[in-house]
C-alpha cells in the first residue's frame, strides 16, 4: 500500500565481487547477482552452499567484502533502521517468543519506522492489521504463538515482516517443514504480496518443482559460487542439477500437469 | 481490519487494567508499611499523619509521628525503591541474556559489593559515617560489573551473551576469593559484613533514601524507556539485527542500568535473592511475556512485594528482625511454585523461544 514504485530504477538489487568468510572458513565467493525490481529470484543449491549467508549478507547482517546495492545505493550508505526499511528477513530458523501474541510480535515488524523511544501509533497497528489481515491471521490477534501451528507460525513470520513494510523481501526457505498445501499456500500469499505491493522477492528453496513454479529467476550456489544464473529453462535443467546436487533427477514438462523436477532414483525407478 | 484494531484496544485497556491493579497493591503496601510495627499507632493517626504532611496531627504523640517520619516512612521507600530495582533489573536481564535465570546479581554485581562491604569495614576510617559502606558496595558493584562486561565482551566475538555471562562468573569467583582472604586477615570484620550482607533494612533512614533514589530513579526510567526494545531481543541478535536494532548498544544500555539499579539496591539493603526472579516471572504467567507489561509491572509488584515482606520481617519475631532475604525465599518459593504449577506446569520457565521450523510446539503435545 504505502510501497511507491521507483520509476527509472530497474534494478532492485545488485551485488558485485561479494566473499563472505565465517571463521576464516570462505562461505561465499565473489557472488554476483542482478535482481530486477519486482521480480522474484530464487536461490537454490545443495545443503551447505552459502544461500543462508548469501541472504544475511544482503541484509547486511554479517561482515563481508565485496558490494551490494539496493535500488541504487551501496548498503553501507543505508543506517540500520533505514536498510531495515528496505530489506525484511523471513529466516529459516525464527526464534519464536511463546508467550507474545501473534500481534505483539507482528509489532515487531514496526521497529524500524519507530523512534529510539516512540511507541506505535496509529499507522503502526495499521499496518499490523493489514498484514495479518493478508495472511489470513486477523482472526488469530491476541492468541499467543505458542498455540499456532507450524504454518500458522510460518505465516506470522511473514507478516511480521509485511508489517515492515520494504521493498525488498528475503525468504530463507520458507516452506521448510510445512505439508503441501501450506507450502502452496505460503507461495500463493507471496506471490500475490509481490504483484499487489510491488515487492521483490529472493527466496532460497529446496524443493525444486515448487521454486520452477513460482519464481522468475534462479541461480544456483555451489561451494560458495554462483555456477549457474538464469531462467527456469536455463538453470532447472537435469544435468546441471546432476552436476551440483549430485542427483539423478528428470525434469518434466506437460501441457495438462505442468513443471516438475522429479527424482530418477529409488525403489520404483528401474 | 477494524477488528484487529478493536481488538488491540481492548487488549491496551486490559494492561491498563494490571497496571491499575499494581497501583492499588502498591499504595496498600504503603499503607500496611506505615501501619504495622511494634509501637501501635492505629490508623486514623496515620492517614491523619499523612494528610497534615508529616506534622503530628491534634492527638497523637509526638514520638509516634517521629516514629512514622524517621523510621516507617524511609523504610517503606527504601523498601520499595529496592523491590523495583530488583525486580525490574531481573526483568530486564533476561531479556537481554535471553536467559529465564538470569538475575541481577549475575554479572558479579553481588560479589562486587561484598568486597567493597567488606574493605570499608575492615580498612576504612573507624567510627567513620554510616553511608561508608554502602557507598563502598555500590561502588564494588559497578566495577564487578563493569570488569564482567569489559572482559566477557572481548572475546569470543559471536556468542556475546554466553562470554558475558561466564565473565560474570569468572569476575565473582575472583572477587569473592579475595574478600574471604581479606575477612581472614581481619577476622573481626566477619560478623559485621555478613550481617550487611543478610539484609540491613532494620537501619534504613533518610540517608539510603537519598543514597538510593537518584540511581534508582534513573535506572528504572531507562528501562522503562526501552521496554518497547527489549520485545525486539526477544527474537536473538540476528533478526533484531535485521529490524534496524543496535543489539549491542541496547545491551550496553541495558546493563548498565540495571546495574546502577542493582547496585544502589546493594547498598542500602544487602543482598536480597528470589526478587529478581519470582516477580518478573510471576507477572509473565499472568499478563504474557511481553516487556511492554513486564517492565512496568515488575516495578510496580516488586516495590509492593518488597515492602510487604519488609514489613513481616520486622513484625514476626518483634522485637528482634528476621533477616529479609530469609524471608524473600521463604515466601517466595512456594508461592512461586503455586503460581507455576496453575500455569501449566514447567511450560512458563522453560526458554521462551523455540524455533518455527515446522515441527509441533511440544507444549501441546504435553498436555
Amino acid at each position: 500500500m504505502k510501497v511507491e514504485p521507483r520509476a527509472g530504477v530497474a534494478t532492485a538489487l545488485e551485488v558485485r565481487g561479494l566473499s563472505v568468510e565465517l571463521g576464516k572458513r570462505p562461505i561465499l565467493v565473489d557472488v554476483a547477482l542482478d535482481v530486477p525490481e519486482g521480480g522474484w529470484v530464487c536461490v537454490i543449491g545443495p545443503n551447505g552452499a552459502g544461500k543462508t549467508t548469501l541472504v544475511h549478507a544482503i541484509a547486511g547482517l554479517v561482515p563481508r567484502a565485496g558490494s551490494v546495492v539496493l535500488f541504487g545505493r551501496p548498503i553501507e550508505e543505508l543506517g540500520r533502521r533505514e536498510r531495515a526499511r528496505t530489506v525484511a528477513l523471513v529466516p529459516q530458523l525464527p526464534a519464536i517468543p511463546e508467550t507474545f501474541t501473534v500481534e505483539q510480535y507482528v509489532l515487531l515488524g514496526r521497529t524500524p519506522h519507530l523512534g529510539l523511544l516512540a511507541s506505535e501509533g496509529r499507522d503502526d497497528l495499521e499496518a499490523v492489521a493489514s498484514a495479518l489481515e493478508r495472511l489470513d491471521l486477523g482472526w488469530a490477534a491476541s492468541r499467543r504463538l505458542e498455540t499456532l501451528s507450524g504454518g500458522e507460525l510460518r505465516r506470522a513470520v511473514i507478516a511480521r515482516a509485511i508489517a515492515q513494510e520494504a521493498s525488498l523481501l528475503l525468504l530463507d526457505e520458507p516452506t521448510t517443514g510445512l505439508d503441501i498445501a501450506q507450502q502452496l499456500r505460503v507461495l500463493e500469499l507471496v506471490e500475490e504480496l509481490r504483484t499487489a505491493r510491488a515487492l521483490t522477492v529472493i527466496s532460497t528453496m529446496h524443493d525444486l518443482t515448487l521454486a520452477g513454479r513460482f519464481a522468475r529467476r534462479f541461480a544456483l550456489l555451489s561451494e560458495g559460487r554462483v555456477v549457474a544464473e538464469g531462467t527456469r529453462a536455463e538453470v532447472l535443467v537435469p544435468h546441471v542439477i546432476a552436476e551440483h546436487y549430485g542427483a539423478r533427477v528428470g525434469v518434466i514438462d506437460d501441457g495438462t500437469l505442468g513443471w516438475a523436477v522429479v527424482p530418477l532414483s529409488g525403489p520404483e525407478a528401474r | 481490519m477494524s477488528v484487529p484494531e478493536a481488538a488491540v484496544r481492548w487488549r491496551l485497556s486490559a494492561r491498563a487494567r494490571a497496571t491499575a491493579l499494581g497501583v492499588v497493591v502498591l499504595v496498600a503496601a504503603v499503607l500496611i508499611g506505615l501501619l504495622v510495627g511494634p509501637v501501635r499507632i492505629g490508623a486514623a493517626n496515620v492517614f491523619r499523619w499523612l494528610f497534615s504532611f508529616g506534622n503530628a496531627p491534634p492527638g497523637m504523640s509526638e514520638q509516634q509521628a517521629l516514629i512514622l517520619a524517621d523510621l516507617r516512612l524511609p523504610r517503606v521507600i527504601v523498601a520499595g525503591l529496592v523491590g523495583a530495582s530488583l525486580a525490574a533489573s531481573g526483568a530486564a536481564y533476561q531479556a537481554v541474556f535471553r536467559n529465564p535465570l538470569a538475575d541481577p546479581y549475575l554479572l558479579g554485581a553481588a560479589a562486587g559489593a561484598g568486597l567493597g562491604a567488606t574493605i570499608a569495614v575492615a580498612y576504612g576510617p573507624s567510627g567513620a559515617l554510616d553511608l561508608t559502606v554502602p557507598a563502598a558496595a555500590f561502588v564494588g558493584a559497578l566495577l564487578g560489573v563493569g570488569l564482567a562486561y569489559g572482559l566477557g565482551r572481548s572475546s569470543l566475538g559471536g556468542r556475546a551473551t554466553t562470554s558475558l555471562v561466564l565473565a560474570g562468573v569468572a569476575v565473582a569467583s575472583f572477587l569473592t576469593a579475595v574478600q574471604t582472604f581479606l575477612q581472614q586477615q581481619r577476622s573481626e570484620t566477619l560478623r559485621q559484613v555478613y550481617t550487611w550482607i543478610l539484609g540491613r533494612l532494620g537501619t534504613t533512614g533518610w540517608d539510603d533514601v537519598r543514597l538510593a533514589l537518584p540511581s534508582v530513579a534513573l535506572a528504572i526510567a531507562t528501562l522503562w524507556a526501552v521496554r518497547r526494545l527489549l520485545d525486539v531481543i526477544e527474537v536473538g541478535d540476528v533478526e533484531a539485527q535485521s529490524l534496524g536494532l543496535n543489539v549491542t548498544r541496547l545491551r550496553l544500555v541495558v546493563v548498565i542500568a540495571a546495574s546502577l539499579a542493582t547496585a544502589a539496591a546493594v547498598a542500602v539493603a544487602g543482598l536480597i535473592g528470589f526478587v529478581g526472579l519470582i516477580v518478573p516471572h510471576t507477572v509473565r504467567l499472568m499478563v504474557g511475556g511481553s516487556y511492554r507489561s513486564v517492565l512496568p509491572l515488575s516495578v510496580l509488584f516488586g516495590a509492593s512485594f518488597l515492602i510487604l515482606v519488609d514489613t513481616l520481617a520486622r513484625t514476626v519475631i518483634a522485637p528482634a528482625e528476621i533477616p529479609i532475604g530469609v524471608i524473600t525465599a521463604f515466601i517466595g518459593a512456594p508461592f512461586f511454585v503455586v503460581v507455576l504449577r496453575r500455569n501449566g506446569g514447567a511450560g512458563g520457565l522453560k526458554k521462551r523461544v523455540r524455533s518455527a521450523s515446522g515441527s509441533p510446539p511440544d507444549g501441546r503435545e504435553a498436555a
